[in-house]
């Protein structure tokens, strides 16, 4: 028994030379419920809305005076990416937390050039007992590689099937990468070619050197955006694992509580300082 | 000390130091957004908007104290 915590998202399988892993099998679910969402709301549109669709516009509604509240008359404009962006996070973080994502999977075999370093050290130095603490020759550490490959060739490693889509840093950069390309897109769409004063301005020093910050703010958002959702959502993961290690029944209950809050927090801050980043871009006006 | 035990010590240490100042920052940043609410309880719900943006600014410096302290441990 042991704590299964992994950084990166584990492959999966191949698509032709495209490797799919477990976080982006997750994010096809993620769209598949989206999307099924999106038709079962709007096939038969009605004054008087059934169910689901009355479920829905009360959802958009909320989003929709939430960011106009945010960036006032533009709120036409980014809706669909902010709210799109709320929605798809939102699902994505409470699809990571559903039983049987990250539990159910399959064992694989483990390669031997695969075996943590950590394990090495310590097999190397039980095999030195203490004499060469310090420096181990090469040759005795591939020696022991070998050994060690001769023993665990049946070793196998666990690989869930499937991985919360938001807990993979591929997707935050992709989601981040796309909010922040989209903020200069909507500079550009409203103010046209002035936009670009922002970042190359020549009417003087200090604007100049302020253009230069602003590049790498923008840069530095991309990074701060992908760290904040990645952070947030994989930490959370490791504490419903390590509590549900120490103490498996009662314990995860609070935490389960709080991911639900965090992975809608995090959702919510996502797209607001998208949309108030946006805004910001549009008020250079000058 | 072999590298292991350098590893458990520097990832502790990194998310200790690194979790005291974002928690003094949200600690300040809610009894202000606390006190303007008790002022002015009309002006909640924008209060509890800016009061999240900043608290979330605030802890993402913790998370990349926790991102930082997990690639030391697990990397």
């Amino acid at each position: 028994m042991a704590l299964h915590i992994s950084l990166a998202a584990e492959t999966i399988g191949h698509i032709g030379p495209l490797p799919v892993t477990n976080s982006l099998l997750m994010t096809w679910v993620v769209m598949l419920i989206l999307l099924l969402l999106a038709l079962a709301s709007t096939r038969k549109l009605s004054l008087v809305p059934n169910a689901i669709q009355s479920i829905m516009e009360i959802i958009l509604e909320g989003l929709y005076s939430f960011f106009a509240s945010v960036v006032g008359h533009h709120v036409k404009m980014i809706f669909p990416l902010v709210a799109s962006l709320f929605l798809f996070i939102i699902i994505s973080n409470w699809g990571g937390l559903l039983p049987g994502v990250g539990t159910i999977g399959f064992n694989e075999l483990v390669v031997a050039e695969e075996t943590s370093h950590e394990t090495l050290v310590q097999e190397v130095k039980q095999e030195t007992t203490g004499a060469h603490e310090t420096v181990i020759p090469i040759e005795e550490e591939k020696k022991v590689t070998t050994a060690e490959e001769k023993t665990t060739t049946h070793a196998t490693k666990f690989v869930p099937l499937l991985r919360g889509p938001t807990a993979d840093l591929n997707m935050t950069i992709a989601l981040a990468l796309i909010a922040v390309i989209a903020m200069q897109y909507f500079g550009f769409k409203t103010l046209g070619v002035k936009y670009s004063h922002r970042f190359v301005n020549f009417h003087n020093p200090i604007l100049g050197f302020v253009g230069f910050l602003e590049v790498i703010s923008d840069v530095s958002k991309v990074i701060s955006f992908a760290f904040r959702l990645f952070g947030n959502i994989f930490a959370g993961e490791v504490l419903l694992a390590v509590m549900a290690f120490l103490m498996p029944f009662i314990a995860p209950m609070p935490f389960l509580m709080l991911e639900l809050f965090v992975g809608f927090i995090q959702a919510l801050v996502f797209s607001t300082l998208t949309s108030v980043f946006i805004n910001v871009a549009l008020a250079h006006e000058e | 000390m072999d590298l292991n035990a350098w590893r458990l010590i520097m990832s502790g240490a990194t998310i200790a130091i690194g979790g005291i100042f974002p928690a003094l920052a949200i600690g300040m940043i809610t009894a202000k957004a606390v006190e303007a609410i008790g002022r002015n309880p009309e002006s909640a719900s924008d209060v509890r908007t800016s009061m999240i943006l900043g608290v979330a600014f605030a802890e993402a410096i913790a998370i990349y104290g926790l991102v930082t302290a997990l690639i030391i441990k697990f990397v």
